[in-house]
């Protein structure tokens, strides 16, 4: 691990199955799966389309339940066989694919919400903190607009910051930056560095983008087509801070060749399944 | 030299144009106006077509031309039985709508988040909906004790299942992930219903609420025609337009028509006015 250790936050997936729908059709998204993560450590989750990647956020997120297996945080049980959905907490926050900013408040107001809904801080303690971290964050200026109003990568960097106000010990994030141009994502990328160099949360992160995973992560998990398991795990051992300058490194384009292949198998196989179902 | 500094000032700070300028400038408002006059010189023409041209043009041949309507509009302008069909039927059409939006708003967000509550009153009201609210007039006439509290409740029941339907839509349509994410960040169960399902579901709230103020304008006016407004209810525009038929009258008939056209737009107008003040943010689109 890079940088400052923290002490919380360590993630660990235990021979984790989920399948949809036990009674009926039985899909199962995630075979057997076991993962350690590391307090403050960026795990990077690579895989198809629809191999379950995300229902395992969601079983960290506790949004849904498991079928076997336990997932620990810190030593604690979230979710296992005597309790097969984690309860939702402000330990865990998620930054979501589409976005999830309440449109009906300004960006302050939701950066605000949670301490305000946990009773933590007063609504005027809970404003300035908000101001003062989408100062930090670089949107100042934009904090008492609606998120209708500013560019999507503003509106991306509030959620992270609106998850961050909760303190939480892992931050979840769900193809966070998939819908973005080129540059935005390259600015997003830099933001995302900053913050996690700031704090050293323990970030779970949602991809498909192969580059992306080495240029943020310490551990690449390169996940199988449905039913998920874990194909291969790439340990990132670039120093940080990072930036830019990473992506032209030899060390970071052979890491890329070493990745690519397993990525590739699996979305070929993904391609072919689809293929498959659709005929 | 001098020219080109006041060019340049005027270019990096552009005046900021006042309400009235807007107005004036704002375009979709002069088509609208242009629209309205060139309907009623046609109405005009088409109306007078038998005079002028000799030949009758069929339907609207035989409604009075803008020109007549304006006199009888002229004569009655001044007489307080037409302004006090105006005010009845404008109370009569707040009075349902306000207990509609009352009861429709918890009623319908009632059985958007709770599925016992649902499952007892949603079939009974799925039942209840198709009934159009004219039907209910014989049966609210014989219930109620007064004509006045009949036409309040079928104008009401004009309102009511719109708005319940709207705000039962919105409020299951809210995304998942906002309940999610407030969720996650410790909101209960209260504060899901006041501070993310409640906002969530506002434009359909408003959505309901304009096309249910249109509903209770037609129900109250054919509820006053067929109740006989003139006895224990009195008055209101839709007695005004029957009475006016009934005297042969057919241009005091239109400018009853028109009022009613009238005041349905300005309280529509209302509402959607209200609805964006509620929801500052919906202002963007």
């Amino acid at each position: 691990m890079n940088g400052q250790m923290n002490s919380l936050g360590a993630i660990s997936i235990r021979n984790v199955t989920k399948i949809y729908d036990p009674e009926g059709v039985n899909v199962m998204a995630v075979d057997d799966c076991s993962l350690e993560i590391a307090s403050g450590e960026v795990c990077m989750i690579v895989g198809p389309s629809g191999c379950g990647k995300t229902t395992l956020l969601n079983a960290i997120a506790g949004f849904h339940s498991i079928t076997e297996g336990e997932i620990y945080l810190d030593d604690k049980l979230l979710c296992g066989p005597s309790k097969p959905k984690a309860d939702q907490g402000a330990d865990r926050m998620v930054v979501f694919q589409h976005g999830a900013l309440f449109p009906w408040k300004t960006l302050v107001e939701n950066v605000a919400y949670g301490p305000i809904v946990q009773g933590v801080m007063s609504k005027a303690e809970a404003h300035e903190k908000a101001e003062h971290m989408l100062a930090e964050a670089g949107i100042e200026d934009v904090a008492n607009k609606y998120p209708g109003e500013v560019s999507s990568g503003m509106a991306r960097r509030s959620e992270i910051v609106r998850a961050l106000i909760n303190d939480p010990k892992v931050l979840l994030l769900d193809e966070p930056y998939r819908a973005m141009d080129a540059l935005t994502k390259s600015i997003m990328h830099e933001s995302l560095l900053e913050v996690y160099d700031r704090t050293k949360v323990t970030i779970f992160f949602i991809t498909h983008d192969l580059e992306e995973a080495i240029f943020l992560g310490d551990k690449v998990v390169v996940m199988t087509t449905r039913p998920a398991t874990l194909k291969k795990t790439v340990d990132v051992k670039i120093s940080r801070p990072r930036d830019y300058q990473t992506l032209t490194t030899e060390e970071f384009r052979v890491l890329v060749e070493e990745t690519k292949d397993a990525v590739h198998e699996e979305a070929k196989k993904a391609f072919d399944a689809g293929e498959r179902e659709m005929a | 030299m001098t020219n080109a500094v006041q060019s340049e000032s005027i270019i990096s700070a552009p005046r900021k144009k006042s309400n009235l300028e807007k107005l004036i400038r704002n375009k979709s408002l002069w088509r609208g106006i242009v629209a309205l006059i060139g309907a009623v010189i046609f109405w005009e023409i088409c109306s007078q077509s038998k005079i002028w041209f000799g030949v009758e043009i069929p339907w609207i041949g035989k409604v009075p031309p803008p020109s007549e309507v304006l006199e009888a509009w002229k004569k009655i302008f001044y007489y307080s039985g037409y302004w006090e069909s105006w005010y009845l039927s404008t109370a009569r059409v707040f009075a349902g709508f306000i207990i509609a939006m009352l009861l429709g708003i918890p009623f319908g967000l009632m059985l958007a988040v709770n599925r016992y509550f649902r499952d007892v009153f949603f079939p009974p009201f799925e039942i209840l909906r198709p009934i159009p609210p004219l039907a209910w007039v014989p049966a609210s006439i014989i219930f109620w004790p007064t004509t006045e509290m009949s036409i309040a409740f079928v104008t009401f029941l004009g309102a009511f299942f719109t708005i319940v339907i709207n705000v039962l839509g919105g409020a299951r349509n809210i995304d998942v992930q906002y309940l999610r994410a407030a969720q996650s960040m410790g909101a209960k169960q209260w504060d899901l219903f006041w501070k993310v399902v409640l906002p969530g579901t506002l434009p359909s709230i408003w959505t309901g609420a304009a096309v249910g103020m249109g509903i209770t304008w037609e129900v109250v006016l054919a509820s006053e025609m067929i109740s006989g407004g003139g006895q224990q209810g009195g008055g209101g525009l839709g007695f005004f337009i029957w009475s006016s038929y009934m005297g042969g009258t057919v241009a005091q008939v239109i400018v009853g028509m028109i009022s009613i056209g009238i005041a349905g737009y300005l309280s529509s107008s209302l509402i959607r006015y209200i609805g964006v003040i509620s929801m500052p943010w919906r202002r963007l689109f």
